[in-house]
This record gives C-alpha cells, structure tokens and sequence, in this order.
C-alpha cells in the first residue's frame, strides 16, 4: 500500500513538463535561469571545449584551417555517430562494451559481400546494418528479457562480435574496394572542404537530440536510469525501450563500420579495436552520469569533439599517441570525480548538510536529517493545516512532505 | 549453491551426502569435469596433447600467467568492482622487469619480483583509493586508468622491445624450470591460489569481501570498513597483475609495451566462467582459476579439433554469455526453491 502511494507520487511529481526530460534535480529548476543553463555540467565541457579550442588556434599553426577541420571531422565522425546510442543505453543506466566489436564485424561483412561475393556496396551496406541490428537485438534480449547485467552480456558479446569478425577473415585484408564508393565516402560537401560524412551524421544527430529529448520514448529512458521499479509504474515499457536503445546501438555502430571501411578501403577483422573505449570516454565527458538518468546530446557532442580537437592539436604539436591516451584517461577520470568534488565542496561551504547534487539526493536516505534543519521541521504541520499549499511548494519537498500524511 | 543445502530435502542428508551434493553440484566442479573432457578430446585426436615432455609442460605452464591476473580480479569482481586496468598493469611490470635487468646489471632476482609486485599494488592502490573515495563506478575510473597506464608504458617503452638476450639466464630459467616435471610457474600460481583461496573463504577479512559485495549499505551499516576492504581488493588484484608481469617476461622472454592487451576481458571472462556473478558477492578464486585454465586450454586445443585458431575469441565470447545465462538460470530455480521451501513452512 505504501509502496503503491509512493510510486504513485513519485510519478505524479515527475510530470513532463517539470521535468523537461534533461534528468535535471528539482531544485535546479528554483535557480535563476542563467544559473541553470551556465553552471551546467554539459556547458562546461562546451565551455572547456571553446577553451581548448582556442588554445590549439592560437598555438598550432594553421589549426582551424579547413583541411585540419576536415580531418578532425573525418577522424571523429564514427566516433560521434556511435556516442549518440551510447548516449541513450547509459542514460538508463546500462552500458554497451561491444560497439567496436559490432563495428568490426560491418566491416568484415561488408568486404566480404562486396569482395567476394560481388555485390554492390549499397547492399551490402544494407546487409551489414542488418547484422549490427541482430548483434543490437542479441545484446537487448539478453539485457531486457532474460535480465542479465548489461557489463558482462557486452563483454561476453565484445569478445563473441569480435571473434565471429576475426574468424571470418583471418588475418587476411580485403582492399579491393569500388573506387566510386571510396571516393564519395571521402568527399567533401559541394566546394567547401566539409567531409560528406558530416551529412548523415548531423542527420543522426538531429534525430537523436529529438528522440531523446523531445518524445516520451526519451523521457522514458530518463526514468529508467532513475529508477526502472518507478519507469514501470508510471507506464514505461522498460523491457522494450532498453531493447530499442541496444538495437540502434547495433545499428548505428555497423553504419558507422561501413563508412571506416570505405574510408580507409580496407576490411580487416581488427579493425577500430579499442574504439568502444573513447566512445564511453566521450559519452561520459559529455556530463552523462554513468548510473543513469542524467545527461543529454550536446553535451555529449562536444564532449566528442574535445577528445577530437585534443589529440588532433597535441598531434599535430608533435606529440605521440600514447600520451594523448594518457591526457583522455585523465580527463575521463577527472570527469566522472567532478560531481562528487563538486558535492564534496558544496557541502564545506553550504551550512545546510545533504544538498549536493548527484544520486543520492532524491533518495529517501537523504530525508531523515532534514527535519533537524528548522525550515523544513515547518513543512508538515503547515501541510496539515493547509494543504492546497502545497501545490506552491518545491516537489521535492512535497515527496517528503507527504510521508507524514502516510503514517499516522 | 550453499543455499540448496538450507532446503529440507538436504537438511535430512547425512553430512557425507551433503558435502557430495555440494561437490557435484558447484560449479568449479563442473569447470574441472568440462576441462578434463576437452583434454581427454585433444589427447585422443592428438596423442602428445598430453602424453609428450612438451605437451604436458605446455598444459601447465599456459594458463599459469592468467590463472594469477584472474585470482586478483576474482576478489575484486566479488566485492562488486571490476577492474580493467590488469592488463596495463602486466605490461608496465613486465617491461619494467626487462629494464631493470638492462639498466642495473647484476640485479638479485628477487628484488625484481618484489618491485615487480610492489609496483602492480601501488597501481592497484591509485584504483582503489580513486574508486573508495570518489564514490564513482571502478569500470569507468579502471578504463580511465587502464588508459593511462598503458599510454605509460608506450611512452615509456616506445617501439623498443626486451628480448631474451636483455635477461640474465637464471631469471629466464625460472620461466622454464620445472620442479618433478611440474613448471615453476605453475607452483607459483598454484600457491598463490591456494592462499586467496583460504584467505578469501575462511578467515574473517576475506569473508567481508562477499559481505560488502553482496551488499555494500548494509556492510557499512553493520559496520564493516568497506572503504579499506576495497581498497586492499584493488591492491590485491593489483600485486598479483604485477606479479604476472614478472612472470610475463620470465616466460616469453620477449616483452614490449603492448603485453597483456585484451588480458582484463580474459581475465573478468576466465572470473564469470569460474561462477563469479559480475555484481559481486558469490563466487571463489578456485573457479576463476578453472575459468582460467579452460580459457587457456580451449586456446591450445581448437587448432587440434580442426577449428582455426582464429575463432577462439568467439568461442571465448560465447562461453562468457553461456556462463552468465546459466548463472541467471540457477539463481532464479535457487530463488524458486527458496520461496517454495518458506511458503510450506
């Protein structure tokens, strides 16, 4: 019964339109607009990414020039294109290891087809994509229906993916690739010296800001991440949104190895090994939390670029790739301790204990020490004398607030 | 499998029956028994699979190396972290083995191994401690490290490579010296094993590794040091990463900066094989060790089968997932039998 009402509640206060699908905390929302879009975590790695930007301009010669540009967008544009479903998987709290494996295995299908089998490169494109939605449905089942933590499926899957892709060819690399697809996938935009790709990923990217953040498919995803036990409830078809994200993972993870394919006019089984691995850094960059239910696209976009402006700067600054690979890790690791420094240092300077963002503050544990803090030991006695009130007050306050109303 | 014997049925077993139901029943033994069917298979196929000095050497010696990284990330996996660093780790010992021995000639052995060990906890300890005090998930703090210290060990490293001429020829000997035709590094590893293994299940800070595992809140609640448990975890994982190192370049003689690539998804493979649940809590060394050994085994004998070479990451893959389908597959009978067992009473 009392769980019942609290999900009921819990629903109730998570109403779209307060929420905005952007996983933001309650209080944020009682925070002067400019606060809540500057001191964001997805506008401090836009920030940072302006910053960084502007270094590698003033420093690199020739850096924002428009062949520097152009291969910066050509060295990222599978990693973006695959960060985007990675997005949305982890947004509900999952993660998928197996993207690069997935990748690999497009390629190797898409050399064999084409190579071997003669035919042409649209549809064997077509039949690659195809495979990467089986590896996608594979991985979802596993995750969605049978319930199987999604860390040891997509590194059981990583491994298999990537065996299936290695074993198929060998060590053998196909080359013999249709000059008139390689070209067109390393054209570039009309006159202008914008790579082609750029199309279907900005395609890619429009579609996802808006799945994620415009339907209630995306919204849902947030709820998952929040809280599955509570999604369900409040009508989310959990099972099948995690299936959809893992699908389109597997989807957009093959398109992508078609293009490294054509790219680089070859198929090899090991092809963008360890790519899963920058894509998750970028993703995770970006400001999506990896419990879940906090984050959003672009964010995550620029959280891609910067890992591609860094090392293409550094690069071009003369310096080797393995410290570059140190710089990301370093940035991934101090990324993901920002909200915890963050709340660490709030709750030095804020006299009010427990209001650091992050998990922890919308679980029920945070709730006990508050009635020690004066202003809200007021809150239930004036919701009992009034409660119409309480429709003006902070929802999150409301949660706990209407606790008391329960028990007695 | 320890819950089965709460049911009745078992409770009425004499303690003989019960401790042979335990036997048959968990899942190391079912790993030893798949292992000695694909032996049996490889052997009669190819008789000097086991029956030949090499084959049997080979036998033992193979999995050594992964049987000690998969020990260490069994305990870490148990206490519900995971750590992706261990391959990393592996390279920078074993590189660093080969230039210790190039750069202070006449260097004790020993003092290698120590530093080779010291130096794999000291990296675990940066996990550890950036995991226990972060509050953040070790697989993104471990993939962050694992970048780090890999890209430490290239910049150290370069395209340089240690060969077997680097090394001293003791240090190498301890790579292929066999002790009544058993390898040393097998001991090694089986020692090892042999106390993670009575650490981990009968005395009282091994014991808390599940205990926080299976529910960090209430391991803190009840008290526990959760945070200085963890971080001993990653040290442990990280110290025997290191050790492995050494044994690393013991064994190949060869080592450059891109040893024990791919080994942390071996190793957590070889740990959920074993029956180690990836959320922690369940799980022992004994079976990550056997997880381990299969992997290793597997690898050896396709060729033989028939099957090239090329296809064992698949088959390694498939095992993963077969392995935590089973898992999920015996948790929902075992929690089945459970609710039907409290219902009746």
């Amino acid at each position: 019964m009392t769980a019942a009402t609290r999900a009921e509640t819990g629903a109730s206060t998570g109403a779209p339109e307060r929420r905005r699908g952007d996983g933001r905390t309650y209080a944020a929302y009682h925070r002067p607009w400019w606060f809540r879009t500057f001191i964001s975590a997805e506008f401090l790695i836009i920030a940072l990414l302006v910053v960084v930007w502007i270094i590698a301009t003033t420093s690199v010669d020739n850096f924002s020039g428009p062949l520097t540009v152009r291969y910066l967008l050509m060295d990222i544009a599978p990693l973006m294109m695959i960060a985007l479903p990675m997005t949305l998987v982890i947004i509900t709290g999952q993660i998928d290891l197996s993207v690069a494996s997935t990748m690999g295995l497009s390629t190797v299908v898409v050399g064999i087809l084409h190579v071997q089998v003669g035919l042409s490169i649209p549809v064997a494109g077509l039949l690659a994509i195809l495979v990467g939605v089986l590896c996608g449905v594979f991985n979802g089942f596993l995750v969605a229906y049978v319930k199987l933590p999604s860390l040891a499926v997509t590194i059981g899957t990583l491994a298999l993916y990537r065996g299936i892709a290695v074993g198929l060819l060998g060590t053998t690399a196909l080359t013999d690739f249709d000059q008139e697809w390689s070209d067109l996938a390393t054209s570039s935009i009309g006159e202008s010296r914008i790579p082609a790709i750029m199309i279907p990923v900005v395609i890619l990217i429009v579609i996802f800001a808006v799945l994620l953040h415009f339907t209630p498919f995306g919204r849902g995803l947030y709820d998952i991440g929040h809280n599955d036990q509570a999604a369900r409830f409040s009508g989310v078809n959990v099972a099948r949104s995690q299936m959809t994200t893992f699908i389109l993972t597997g989807a957009v993870s093959a398109a992508a190895g078609i293009f490294y394919t054509l790219r680089f006019g070859n198929s090899r089984g090991d092809n963008a090994t360890g790519l899963e691995l920058e894509v998750i850094a970028a993703v995770l960059l970006g400001g999506v939390l990896i419990f879940g239910g906090r984050g959003a696209i672009h964010g995550v976009l620029a959280g891609a670029l910067l890992i591609g402006v860094l090392s293409s700067a550094l690069r071009l600054e003369g310096v080797t790739v393995n410290v570059i690979n140190i710089i990301i890790g370093l940035l991934l690791v101090i990324s993901v301790l920002a909200p915890t420094l963050v709340a660490g240092v709030q709750r030095l300077t804020s006299r009010r204990g427990g209001s650091g963002p992050g998990p922890e503050r919308s679980s029920p544990a945070s709730a006990p020490p508050e009635p020690s803090d004066p202003a809200t030991q007021q809150e239930p006695t004036q919701h009992d004398s009034a409660p119409n009130q309480s429709t003006h007050q902070e929802s999150a306050r409301a949660d706990s607030a209407s606790k008391p109303t329960v028990t007695p | 499998m320890s819950a089965e014997t709460l049911t009745p049925v078992a409770r009425r077993q004499g303690a003989t029956m019960r401790a042979a139901r335990s036997l048959f029943a968990s899942r190391e033994t079912a790993i030893v028994l798949v292992i000695l069917v694909i032996i049996a298979v490889a052997t009669t196929m190819n008789q000097s699979f086991l029956f030949s000095a090499q084959g049997w050497r080979d036998l033992l010696l193979t999995p050594s190396i992964l049987m000690v990284v998969a020990i260490g990330s069994a305990v870490v996996i148990i206490t519900r972290n995971v750590d992706l660093s261990v391959g990393s780790t592996l390279a920078i010992t074993a590189y660093m083995s080969g230039r210790l021995f190039i750069d202070l000639p006449g260097i004790p052995i020993f003092v290698v191994v120590l530093l080779g060990i010291l130096v794999g906890a000291g990296l675990g300890l940066i996990n550890g401690a950036l995991v226990a005090f972060g509050k953040v998930p070790a697989l993104v703090v471990t993939l962050g490290t694992m970048y780090i210290y890999r890209g430490a060990v290239l910049t150290w490293a370069g395209s340089d490579r240690i060969n077997a001429s680097d090394m001293p020829r003791e240090f190498l000997g301890l790579g292929t010296m066999q002790i009544a035709s058993i390898p040393l590094l097998t001991i090694v590893a089986v020692m090892v094993l042999i106390i993670a293994g009575y650490w981990l299940s009968s005395t009282r800070s091994g014991r808390e590794m599940y205990a926080i595992g299976s529910d960090p809140e209430a391991a803190k609640l009840y008290g526990l040091p959760t945070t200085k448990r963890v971080i001993f975890a990653f040290i442990l994982g990280g110290a025997l990463a290191g050790l492995a190192g050494v044994m690393y370049a013991a064994r190949y003689g060869t080592v450059s900066a891109s040893a024990g690539l791919g080994w942390e998804f071996q190793a957590i493979g070889a740990a959920v094989i074993g029956g180690v649940a990836i959320f922690g809590g369940s799980g022992s060394v004994w079976g990550a060790a056997f997880g381990a050994i299969l992997l290793m085994t597997i690898n050896r004998v396709l060729p033989i089968v028939g099957i090239p070479d090329f296809w064992q990451r698949a088959v390694v893959g498939a095992l993963i997932i077969g392995a935590i389908v089973l898992d999920r597959y015996l948790s929902v009978r075992r929690h089945r039998k459970l609710q039907e067992a409290r219902d009746k009473a």
